[in-house]
Formats: structure tokens, C-alpha cells, sequence
């Protein structure tokens, strides 16, 4: 089965920074793939070079068989790929019902109005947002974002989905309902990538894990393989609290 | 289109119609010209909120389509005899043209950038026109008697002008409504609230952006082309002036910038508050005697500088924040 | 082409120029210290002029010695003016500022034409002339270009050299940080317009020193200060220095060559290639 998205010996310099050296990676349809790696390891320019935000200085992405390399990000909404930042974006002068339908009118089946906004109720149910529908998306508090986020994007449905930090910030129980949403987003057929440093949900969910270090791939492989990897011990050893968190989510 | 079903669009319609109507009606011919300007008033506000206030662009020299629209169309009516009509639409367009090509590398600049980018468009086509020949150069130019003829005279003409003032009125409200609820509309509200985050939901903003810019300049040139028909006379000056341009977004910030109703009340609202500062009888306070014409600017600045610190969602923004059951009427 | 008047008119720009790059710093200044660009800025000029004029005249003094005068009264009213117009909103979007500033304009523009009426005023100043051939230095010019350099230098040993100057860059360039460190950063923002105005008005008074103005004087002045800050890059006081004798070259040589009045399309249509091509001027990083 050919992968749904091929990355192939990807760079992207900032100047003198090489924020990604020379990535390479294949997603396969349907999977959870997580991506971890210590802070600034270029996890989230991963991300933007993957969605078109940044073109990538070398290097040639494939999503669902076409070549993608430099497209826009809107380019990159038609065909399918949807995202969340790690930083909530809200549209904060709009409702979270008019946010939702942003993201339904103009992602991948580019819906009318009408439409769109029927999709957007039946999002917010899916997400649970439902109770704050004409409230400005700026007034939600932190975690209501984060759902806001998630139902933007799903809203646009997509084929595929980036999920950058949603757990970052919420409680356990907020953390728990995210998880099961995530769950349901699987299996509603939408591939999956995932950043993340919350370690035991990374690899309790993902199905394959991808390790970032210094913009290079150090392992990849399912949650087992990856955490046993001596390479990715040393890099989260660099920071003892992580990799306690490490060797207890998969321990 | 939903809009189009909708009982507040032709509502606010029927009512400016109406409204408009009146000093035709009564045969009252300073009514009419008092109208005529809140009309032009209307227009100006009401296309300037539509890049402004729905995108977030804020064009500081948005009055360049006005004076650019006044100027072809006056030009073709002078010259070539072209009908007032036609040539308004060919101002019109022509304005949108230039819209066209002067948005696209302008519109990618950014917050200060893109407002001092206006400026300097509306002052660069200002001294252009004051260097240009054909376009009378720093007189201007004049209508001969002849060409108020072809219209029954000048009496008849002033008439036509007011209809074509409401008509565009009508127009531009319109237009207005519509983007505002439209998928268009909420395309361009998204590039205002974080234009980043609205490309990776699919928007594509530099192509929404050159096609509100377009739409924007069209209602502007009409107006200027009707404003300088009726007057007879065009130049420079008066045709490029900043400070109309930023009155305007005066008006859209006393009304409620983002909405379709706030450029109308606050066009309305300024220009009475303005006529009634400078015809207003001077105040006796024993031995001083205080002229409020002479204060009219200092009053408008300081009404403003109230609003921008203390009602920045402006008269009708702040309506629809406090009452929500409002928000369903007053878009 | 006669060299004799090309010399001549470069020295009339290039001194010229010293006048409006003093001018547009205070407008860059403040745009880089807060990011707000200041529609005030043209009666502010305004201001400085009438206070060289009222002082000069009602009192009698030497319209140069009224200098320190005007610069503590264009620091006094900067910060007054901040704390009216501009703190409460110094947060809002740009859209906020530029139309709190506008306000002001209105208000002080209004007030002056109620005070001095929109006629012409001049200053009676002459201090001579030398003749170099047919170049005729004026003796107004020289003095203020000296002033206006004096006035740079000092900006520049306060920003550079003292504590307070110091700060005020700190929280230009990074507004958090800076209070993290202890900098009250409100009172730097109200300091930095108040030295922006300032200069405004300093520019003001030599400019009254050199030509005939009105209350009304302020609008072209605003809009070729806008013109030489872009030249310079927005926010880069040394810029607007180079800006402003770009501009002052460019307006008396340019008319050797082209009628006078084509000289603002250039001026402008320089301003807007400028802006699209190199937003942080024709000096800055790309």
C-alpha cells in the first residue's frame, strides 16, 4: 500500500539555522502517527512545511500521490490536509459557530453557506461545544479552544488531520475527553498526526511514533521500539522531568 | 441566496428608499441637498467598511476612487457629451480597475504599512491630476452651460443627481448586506480576525482581498462621478481630499465598524452633528461670546477621541453587544 | 544645464533637508518605540511654529533663544498628550491609534484656527547671507542646520548614553521584557512621545524661522514627513535623518529639471514603491 503522505529528505533552513535536516518519513491511511522530541527539536516547522505554511528549502512531500512541495496552505486545505496549532488561534470576533463554519465553507468540500453551517452544528455536537455556539470564540476559556481548534479543522473534513499539542494545558479529565475525541476522529477514517508531549497519550494512541532531534530523525517505530531506543533516551535525558514522564508512560 | 429572503435587508432598504423619497415628495430643495450629502456620506462610510471593517484593512485614502471616478466620468461628460449615466459606470469602473491593479502588490502589505500605502496612492493621484493637462491641470475643470441641456437644464440635472446619489446609496447598502452574510463575507472576517490561521483553513486572502478592494472602490467613483455632475465644477482639491477619506472612517467608528448599519447611523449621526455646530448661534456668557462654528473641529475631535477610548465598538457595536435579542435586526 | 544653480540648489536642499529629517524623527520615533504613527503630527509642527511666533513677538525675544523653551513645552505636552489620547488604547489595533491621534489633530488644529485664524504669518528673521559665486548661503539655513544637528546629537547621547534612553530602547524592543526587568514601561512610552513631540515642535520653529506658514501648514508637512520616515524605515531615527536630506535634494534639484509641481508625483510614487519594495526603507534590512 502506498503511503498517503511521503516525506523525502526534507530540510528547511532560517538563515543559519537548519530547523529540519534531511527528514524522511512515510504516513500510512488511516493511522495515528506521533511525532515527539524535546523542545525546539522542530517538531512544529515539521508541521508548517507539511500543511505549506513554509515552502521547504529541500526536499519533495508527497500527499495522496501528489506532489505537494511549495503549495499554499489553502491549496493544501482543498486537498484535504487540516491542522490545529499549538498556540490556540481563535477567530476571536466571531462566534465559535461562525469559526466552525469558516472551516466547513472553505476546506476540502468547499461547502455554500447554508451547508456549511449545518456542518458546523453537527461539528460542535461531535466536539461538545454545542452550549457555546453564538458565544465569541475569544470569550472560551483554554480548553474550549483547543476543542474550537479541533472542530475547525475537522469541520473542514478532512482526509487528513495535524494536531499540534491539544493536550498541552488541560487537565486530566479535559485531557481524557480529548483523548476519546481523538479516538472517534480515528475511526471516523481521518489519518492522524499527532505532536505531543504528553507522553503516556502519545503512546497509548499512536500506532507509530517518529522521534525529532536538532530538525534529524533519531528512531521511529511503534511506541515499544521507540521507547527502548538508547538514541532517544539520551535525548530526553537531557531533561531528567521528561524522561522520568517517559519511562513511566511506557513503563 | 438566504439574504434575499431576509426581512432586516429589505427592511433597511425600504426604509432608506423612503427616507429618500421625502424631499422629492415635499418638492423641498434644501432637504434635498442636505440628503444628498448623507446619502454620498452613506456611500463613502458604507464601502469603506466593507475593506475596513470586514477585512481589516484600513484604507486611509480610500476617497482616491472619488476623486478618480469624479474625474473620468466628468472628462467623458465634457468631451465626449457621454450620458451622465454611462459615464458614472465607466468612472466606476475605471476606479475598480485601478482597485484592481493597485491592490494586488499594495494589499499584501500589512497594519501601518498598507494604511500609509493609501495615503501615499490618494497624494501621488492628487498632484498626477494637478500636473495633467487634459484633466485641467491644477484649475480643475468646468461644465459648459450646454451640457446640463441635454438633461432639461441644471434644475433637472440637480434632480437626476439625487436619484443617481439614492440609487448608488441603495446599492452600496446592499452590497454591503449581502458580502457581510454571504461565505465571501465570512471568508474576509476570518483574514481580519488572523489571516494566518484563515489560510490554513482553506481562504486563499490575497484573492479575496483584491476582489473586496475592487468592490470597494466601484460605490466611491459613482459617487464622485454624481457629486462633481451636480456641482459642474471638479478639482484637485476637493477631489483627492484626505481628510474626507478620513472622516469617513470617523463615521465607521462612531457607528460600529463590521457592521452594515453603523457606516449609515454614523454617517448620519456626524453630518448633523457637524451642520448643527456650524449654523448654531453663538452662546452669551456675559461679557464672552463663544461662535460654536468656530469649535465645530475641535468638538468633532474630541467626540471622537470619546468613541475611540470608551465606545471603540461604536454606537451600533455597542448596541449589539448589550442587547443581544437586538443582533438578529441590526446587522 | 547651468552647474552654477545645480550647486546652488543642492546646497539650498542638503540644508533644507537637516530641517526635515529633524521633522520626521519624532514622527519615527514614536513609531518605533509603540508602534503608533502619529496623525497629530502636523499641528504639532504647527504648534511649534506659533509658539516660536507668539513668543518671539508678544515678548520680544529672539525667536532662536525661544528654542529650550519650545523643546520643554513639546515634552510636557507629548506626555499629557500620551496619557489623553493614547494610553488607554496603546494595546488596540493600529486602526485605534491612528484615529485617537487623528482626533487630536482635530482638536488642536480647531483650536488654533480659533486662536490665530488661517492667515499667513511670517517670522522676521535675517541673519545674512555669504556668497560663494553664485551661491548664496542663507544665514538662517546654516543656523538651523547647526541646531538641528545639536538636536540629533543629543537625542542620540540620550538614548545611547543615559539610563532613561536606555530603557526607552528596551521597551522598543521588547515591551515584556522590559518590564520583566524592572522598567516602568509607561512611563517610557509617555517620555518617548514626549520626545517625539518635541522634536516635532523643534522642527517647527526652525522651519518657521526659514518660511511663511499658517495654522493649516501642518498637512503637507505630515504627509512629506511620512514620506521621508518610509525613505528612512519606519521607526529608524538615523534613517529619517538620510530621508529627509533625500527629500531635500531631491525637491530643489529635481526642479532644475522638472516643473516644480511634478515634483510630489515623484515624491509619492517613490514613497509607494518604496513601501511595497522595501518596507523597512531604502537603509534597512530587507
Amino acid at each position: 500500500m502506498t503511503p498517503i503522505l511521503q516525506i523525502e529528505q526534507v530540510s528547511k533552513r532560517f538563515g543559519g539555522l537548519l530547523a529540519l535536516d534531511k527528514v524522511t518519513l512515510n504516513v500510512n491511511a488511516g493511522e495515528i502517527f506521533g511525532i515527539i522530541g524535546p523542545n525546539g527539536a522542530g517538531k512544529t516547522t515539521l508541521f508548517n512545511v507539511i500543511n505549506g505554511v513554509y515552502a521547504p528549502t529541500l526536499g519533495r512531500i508527497t500527499f495522496r500521490g501528489e506532489n505537494v512541495t511549495g503549495l499554499q496552505p489553502y491549496d493544501l486545505s482543498k486537498r484535504g490536509l487540516a491542522r490545529t496549532y499549538q498556540v490556540v488561534r481563535p477567530l476571536a470576533e466571531l462566534t465559535v459557530h461562525e469559526n466552525v463554519t469558516v472551516g466547513a465553507c472553505f476546506g476540502r468540500e468547499n461547502l455554500p453557506l447554508e451547508k456549511a453551517e449545518t456542518v458546523a452544528d453537527e461539528v460542535l455536537q461531535f466536539v461538545g461545544l454545542t452550549a457555546r455556539r453564538d458565544m465569541l470564540a475569544g470569550k472560551l476559556n483554554v480548553a474550549q479552544k483547543k476543542r474550537l481548534e479541533m472542530a475547525r479543522a475537522l469541520a473542514a473534513r478532512p482526509i487528513m488531520l495535524l494536531l499540534d499539542e491539544v493536550l498541552a494545558g488541560l487537565n486530566p479529565q479535559e485531557v481524557a475527553d480529548m483523548l476519546g475525541v481523538v479516538r472517534k476522529i480515528r475511526e471516523n477514517g481521518v489519518t492522524i498526526i499527532m505532536i505531543e508531549h504528553l507522553m503516556h497519550a502519545v503512546m497509548n494512541l499512536s500506532d507509530r511514533v517518529f522521534v525529532l532531534d536538532y530538525g534529524a530523525q533519531i528512531a521511529e517505530g511503534t511506541p515499544q521500539q521507540v521507547s527502548s531506543h538508547p538514541k532517544v533516551i539520551e535525548a530526553y535525558l537531557g531533561d531528567p522531568k521528561i524522561a522520568q514522564r517517559f519511562l513511566e508512560g511506557t513503563g | 441566496m438566504k439574504t434575499l429572503t431576509n426581512a432586516p435587508f429589505w427592511l433597511l432598504l425600504v426604509v432608506i428608499a423612503v427616507v429618500a423619497a421625502a424631499p422629492v415628495a415635499l418638492n423641498n430643495v434644501s432637504l434635498r441637498e442636505d440628503f444628498f450629502l448623507i446619502l454620498m456620506l452613506i456611500i463613502l462610510a458604507s464601502s469603506t467598511n466593507i475593506i475596513m471593517g470586514y477585512t481589516g484593512y484600513v484604507s486611509f485614502g480610500h476617497i482616491v476612487f472619488f476623486g478618480t471616478g469624479g474625474y473620468i466620468a466628468f472628462f467623458l461628460m465634457q468631451s465626449l457629451q457621454l450620458h451622465f449615466v454611462l459615464a458614472a459606470l465607466c468612472g466606476g469602473i475605471a476606479a475598480s480597475v485601478m482597485a484592481l491593479l493597485i491592490g494586488v502588490p499594495v494589499l499584501r502589505l500589512r497594519g501601518a504599512y498598507f494604511a500609509l500605502a493609501t495615503i501615499g496612492i490618494n497624494e501621488a493621484m492628487r498632484s498626477f491630476v494637478t500636473n495633467f493637462e487634459p484633466f485641467g491641470g491644477s484649475i480643475g475643470m468646468f461644465f459648459n452651460f450646454s451640457v446640463y441641456d441635454a438633461y432639461g437644464g441644471a434644475k433637472n440635472a440637480g434632480q437626476l443627481a439625487y436619484y443617481g446619489i439614492v440609487a448608488v446609496a441603495l446599492l452600496t447598502v446592499a452590497a454591503s448586506f449581502l458580502i457581510k452574510k454571504s461565505k465571501f463575507g465570512l471568508g474576509l472576517m476570518a483574514i481580519r480576525e488572523d489571516q494566518d490561521a484563515a489560510q490554513v483553513l482553506g481562504i486563499d486572502p490575497a484573492r479575496l482581498k483584491v476582489l473586496t478592494y475592487t468592490i470597494s472602490a466601484f460605490f466611491p467613483a459613482l459617487a464622485g462621478a454624481i457629486f462633481f455632475f451636480k456641482n459642474g465644477i471638479i478639482e484637485p482639491g476637493p477631489a483627492f481630499e484626505l481628510h474626507r477619506s478620513i472622516e469617513a472612517l470617523v463615521m465607521v467608528m462612531l457607528g460600529g465598524y463590521g457592521t452594515v448599519t453603523g457606516p449609515i447611523v454614523g454617517a448620519i449621526v456626524y453630518d448633523r452633528l457637524r451642520s448643527t455646530l456650524i449654523t448654531a448661534p453663538p452662546i452669551n456668557l456675559g461679557t464672552l461670546t463663544i461662535n460654536l462654528s468656530n469649535f465645530h473641529l475641535v468638538i468633532a475631535g474630541v467626540l471622537l477621541l470619546a468613541i475611540v477610548l470608551f465606545v471603540p465598538a461604536g454606537l451600533i457595536g455597542w448596541l449589539r453587544q448589550r442587547f443581544a435579542p437586538v443582533r438578529r435586526y441590526l446587522e | 544645464m547651468n552647474l552654477e544653480a545645480l550647486i546652488a540648489s543642492s546646497f539650498d536642499g542638503l540644508m533644507l533637508g537637516f530641517v526635515y529629517g529633524l521633522m520626521a524623527m519624532g514622527l519615527t520615533l514614536i513609531f518605533g518605540v509603540m508602534k503608533v504613527i502619529n496623525l497629530g503630527h502636523g499641528p504639532v509642527i504647527v504648534i511649534g511654529m506659533f509658539a516660536v511666533l507668539v513668543m518671539s513677538q508678544a515678548l520680544g525675544i529672539n525667536p532662536y533663544l525661544t528654542l529650550p523653551v519650545v523643546a520643554v513645552l513639546g515634552i510636557a505636552f507629548g506626555v499629557v498628550m500620551y496619557f489623553i489620547s493614547l494610553h488607554r488604547v496603546i494595546n488596540a489595533p493600529e486602526l485605534t491609534t491612528l484615529l485617537a491621534t487623528f482626533a487630536v489633530n482635530l482638536i488642536i488644529t480647531g483650536l488654533m484656527t480659533v486662536i490665530f485664524s488661517t492667515s499667513p504669518r511670517g517670522l522676521d528673521v535675517s541673519l545674512g547671507a555669504l556668497q560663494f559665486g553664485a551661491v548664496t548661503i542663507l544665514g538662517t539655513r546654516v543656523t538651523a542646520v547647526v541646531i538641528a544637528v545639536i538636536v540629533t546629537a543629543a537625542l542620540y547621547f540620550f538614548l545611547y548614553r543615559t539610563r532613561q534612553g536606555k530603557s526607552i530602547r528596551a521597551v522598543a524592543n521588547n515591551r515584556n521584557a522590559a518590564e520583566l526587568m524592572g522598567i516602568d514601561s509607561t512611563w517610557m512610552l509617555a517620555l518617548s512621545f514626549g520626545l517625539g513631540i518635541m522634536l516635532a515642535m523643534i522642527s517647527g520653529a526652525l522651519l518657521a524661522t526659514l518660511f511663511s506658514f499658517t495654522v493649516l501648514s501642518g498637512g503637507g508637512l505630515e504627509t512629506k514627513s511620512f514620506v521621508i520616515v518610509v525613505l528612512g524605515g519606519l521607526g529608524n531615527p538615523t534613517g529619517a535623518l538620510f530621508g529627509g536630506i533625500i527629500i531635500g535634494l531631491l525637491e530643489s534639484i529635481t526642479t532644475i529639471f522638472i516643473p516644480v509641481s511634478w515634483v510630489p508625483v515623484l515624491e509619492f510614487v517613490v514613497f509607494v514603491l518604496i513601501l511595497l519594495v522595501r518596507p523597512n526603507g531604502i537603509f534597512g534590512a530587507r
